[in-house]
């Protein structure tokens, strides 16, 4: 099936595979979002959210179908000019394990931009400019290993929002957090991605995080459905 | 809810007249039904004719909801048996979903779109309660929190159900 991207999407998937083994991972997914939407990629365990997110994002390349972002066909793209991408353009937040430990809070969020080339002064500014958004400034000085859960998961928010990007990953972003912390983060993580007008692929299981998003699609067995395009 | 329990519950802190406790009744817990007046009468003649409030004074200008309730000792009993008596939960064993679903095996339609169409809708309502809860007060945020946990529950039911649906089918439908 080959169709023309929806009018006005950022980013678009059609017909992706991905088989990792025997395992079809992904069996023909579509996926497309707006600027400045956030759309929840919902599904259970093993039906594939990850693998798709993986694809979107340029980490992982699909065996086959496409992937348009902004006009450029990014699962055409090399190594080098997809990862150059993903620098510039692209936000991460998984379920754990993604702060620096060695480093302090704001140097985790400045990372992205000093990884960039900026300095550091000037990364450290934006880095904490973030982190008042995410109401965490106040562990600037502070190693991951000394803040709680879901103060560290507003930081690695910060972190992928710190060089303005277009699209924000998150995987299970609140997996690990208790309700309340789960829904703190949520809150504070939509606004922002809101006011920045950045796109946000949202890989949730819960649907009372889904429920932060704009609309939802539903991934079974490698299969995705969205259920604007079908309803 | 029991309306009666609640209003006497009200009537603890100090006496009220009859359009006081209604404003407090919907600020309160009536968000989105308030109390017809005539609930508020009915309700409090008969807690007068129980003996669980009495008239503590009626102001000028008459109709009844210039009375003013004041709560009995017997009344004050009552609502601590009522706090201190648990709610049965709800059984929640007459599901229209769970007939819709075989329905739609027995009829061979499409079941599976069926718990999509239904999953679609319940996120829908989530999606406004979590906007309404964004922007309410804590006594907000507690209701609609309530509505979420039960819409997820369902929710948790559907997918489980969309999971076992082939095992469902051969039952239903061999
Ligand atoms: N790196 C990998 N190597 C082997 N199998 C994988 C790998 N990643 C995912 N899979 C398999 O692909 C399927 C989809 O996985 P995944 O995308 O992680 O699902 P989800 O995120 O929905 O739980 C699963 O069966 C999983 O075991
Ligand atoms: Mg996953």
């Amino acid at each position: 099936m080959t169709t023309a991207p929806p009018p006005g999407s950022l980013l678009t998937a059609e017909n992706l595979r991905k088989a990792y083994g025997p395992t079809l991972a992904l069996d023909g997914a579509d996926f497309s979002i707006h600027p400045g939407e956030v759309v929840a990629v919902m599904g259970p365990s093993g039906s594939g959210k990850s693998t798709l997110l993986h694809c979107l994002a340029g980490i992982v390349p699909p065996d086959s179908g496409t992937i348009m972002y902004d006009g450029q066909e990014l699962s055409a793209m090399n190594d080098a000019r997809r990862s150059a991408l993903r620098r510039s353009e692209f936000g991460f937040v998984f379920q754990f394990g993604q702060l620096v430990p060695e480093l302090t809070c704001v140097e985790n969020v400045a990372l992205p931009l000093r990884l960039n080339g900026r300095p550091r002064k000037e990364a450290e500014r934006a880095a904490l400019g973030w982190m008042e958004r995410l109401e965490v400034d106040d562990l600037a000085k502070k190693r991951p290993g000394e803040v709680s859960g879901g103060q560290g998961q507003r930081v690695a928010v910060a972190r992928s929002l710190v060089t303005d990007p277009r699209v924000l990953f998150a995987d299970e972003p609140t997996g690990a957090l208790d309700s309340l912390n789960g829904e703190r983060v949520m809150e504070l993580f939509t606004d922002a991605a809101r006011s920045a007008n950045a796109a946000v692929v949202l890989v949730t299981h819960e649907a009372r995080v889904a429920a932060y998003s704009d609309r939802e699609i539903v991934v079974r067995d490698g299969k995705s459905r969205d259920m604007e395009r079908v309803v | 809810m029991s309306i009666g329990h609640t209003l006497l519950g009200l009537l603890e802190s100090g006496p009220r007249h009859g359009y006081d406790l209604k404003r407090t009744f919907d600020e309160k817990f009536g968000h989105d039904r308030p109390l017809h007046y005539g609930q508020v009468y009915s309700t409090m003649s008969r807690l007068l004719k129980n003996g669980l409030v009495e008239v503590d004074g009626i102001e000028a200008g008459g109709g009844p909801e210039r009375k003013r309730y004041a709560i009995t000792e017997a009344g004050v009993t009552d609502v601590a048996r009522w706090l201190a008596t648990p709610e049965t939960p709800e059984p929640y064993l007459q599901s229209t979903l769970y007939t819709k679903v075989v329905l739609a095996l027995l009829t061979h339609r499409d079941a599976a779109d069926l718990l999509d169409g239904q999953r679609s809708e319940h996120l829908r309502h989530m999606r406004a309660l979590t906007e309404r809860k964004r922007d309410g007060d804590l006594a907000d945020q507690l209701i609609c929190d309530h509505a979420l946990f039960h819409l997820e529950a369902d929710l948790r039911w559907l997918e489980l159900t969309a999971a076992r649906l082939d095992k469902l089918r051969q039952v239903v439908a061999p």
